[in-house]
């Protein structure tokens, strides 16, 4: 595939790593934030590649993962209600609340489907007349515009069953909610490359100015995300921490501006709740006013009880950072993807599914 | 979550396209990449195009990664 092959080039690869290890002499520790960048650092195992003084770290982002268990409570409460059909991506379904999951409300007669698309959840509207379509809204600024995109289409073409929940989240504030917890220490962080290739580079420049950590922002083949080793390496080592795109054919500094104005236009930015960090302030986006005839959240009045979260599971303490799942008594033994206790084991960019199948522990 | 994978433009109609991704085509929405044209490879991400992939930037980024690893 064009665009791909060429950045997963071994050769390349070999002589990146080469330069890594000649330039790096400091002890430092990275963070990749992004969930697919966790995958593709396992699947290609760039961190054993990588020198012993370079300590990876994964990050939470992973939007099935954080998903509180309360928002997906909520969202198991719609599943329950009469001519509704919930619709999701994958992954979402099978995530425990605190007390069912998707996967097991639609085993007791709820409608939920899974989509690839919140196209393909306006089309069900359209087919559907007589039902009211939900679409559980995750993810972060990557998807967001996309169900924005849905809204106004849904407006334009005059659907009047289609309904989001909105739960999705933002990058920027929830690096800075886990930097002020102050549990990790970090050195440089390797941004998500696709929110950026809709928000762009510039909501990064706090870190390293108030911060002083050194960003790249990286695409997802393993040369790219060697080469922004690289850039992190270099900034480190010279003490001039920036932010620097290193994957530069899909992101420009300021974004995709088309993408940002129809998010802008749908949402507006509010508090969010994060699984295993809570609520953090300016880190979500909700549906305007004027798209509310479009908000699940205000068009079913939904109340739920105290979320549980699951006994003896460290999500929480994986996606800030701070623990790994091999530090976790359920791992392997009580959780698998096949029986997954936490959102982190059944998400396949979940850290413990990616440690599980490509990672220490995996016992392959 | 946030996968998104590259996909060549065929045709427009509106802000509908036929994209080829690998062989298989499928339709995607336009809606967040206006500037899209025939040609152009757009990162594809849940049926929407989220960005035009720029071709000139990767291959200034392939020159450059051969110059540093040959400088070593």
């Amino acid at each position: 595939m064009k665009y791909v092959n060429e950045y997963r080039d071994p050769e390349l690869g070999k002589k990146l790593l080469e330069r890594i290890r000649r330039n790096s002499r400091k002890h430092i520790r990275l963070m990749e934030f992004c969930g697919g960048h966790t995958v593709a650092i396992f699947k290609h195992g760039l961190r054993q590649l990588l020198p012993s003084n370079i300590e990876m770290l994964s990050g939470p982002g992973c939007p099935v993962c954080v998903t509180a268990s309360m928002d997906l409570d909520r969202a198991i409460a719609m599943a329950k209600l009469p001519d509704v059909i919930i619709t999701s991506f994958g992954d979402m379904v099978r995530v425990p609340g605190s007390r069912s999951s998707l996967q097991k409300a639609k085993a007791e007669g709820a409608d939920v489907r899974i989509v690839y698309s919140a196209q393909d959840a306006l089309k069900m509207a359209k087919e559907n007349p007589d039902k009211a379509i939900i679409f559980i809204g995750i993810g972060f600024e990557t998807t967001a515009p996309t169900i924005a995109a849905s809204i106004l289409q849904a407006e334009q073409e005059e659907i009047k069953n289609y309904f989001v929940l909105s739960l999705h989240k933002t990058c920027p504030p929830i690096m800075k909610a886990i930097l002020d917890l102050g549990e990790v220490k970090l050195d440089g962080i390797i941004c998500p490359g696709h929110v950026s290739a809709v928000i762009g580079s510039r909501p990064y420049q706090f870190l390293a100015d108030d911060y002083q950590i050194a960003c790249a922002v990286s695409g997802f083949e393993p040369v790219d995300i060697l080469l922004a080793v690289d850039s992190l390496v270099e900034q480190i080592e010279s003490g001039q921490p920036k932010v620097e795109i290193t994957y530069r054919r899909g992101v420009k500094e300021g974004g995709n501006p088309a993408a940002l104005k129809l998010m802008d236009a749908v949402f507006e930015v509010g508090s969010a709740d994060w699984r295993g960090i809570g609520v953090v302030p300016e880190s979500g986006l909700q549906i305007r006013k004027r798209y509310e005839g479009f908000d699940a959240a205000k068009r079913f009045d939904i109340k739920v009880s105290t979320a549980k979260e699951p006994k003896g599971c460290i999500c929480g303490a994986v996606l800030r950072g701070v623990s790994t799942p091999l530090e976790c008594k359920l791992f392997r033994r009580l959780c698998t993807p096949e029986n997954p206790i936490g959102p982190c084991m059944v998400s396949s960019e979940g850290s413990c599914a990616t440690y599980y199948q490509y990672g220490e522990g995996s016992g392959r | 979550m946030c996968l998104a994978i590259p996909a060549l433009i065929k045709s427009i109609e509106g802000q509908q396209a036929v994209a080829d991704i690998e062989g298989v085509t499928r339709e995607i929405s336009l809606q967040l990449t206006p500037e899209a044209k025939v040609g152009d490879y757009v990162l594809l991400h849940t049926g929407y195009a989220i960005g035009v992939i720029d071709a000139e930037e990767a291959e200034e980024t392939l020159k450059l990664l051969r110059e540093m690893t040959e400088a070593g």
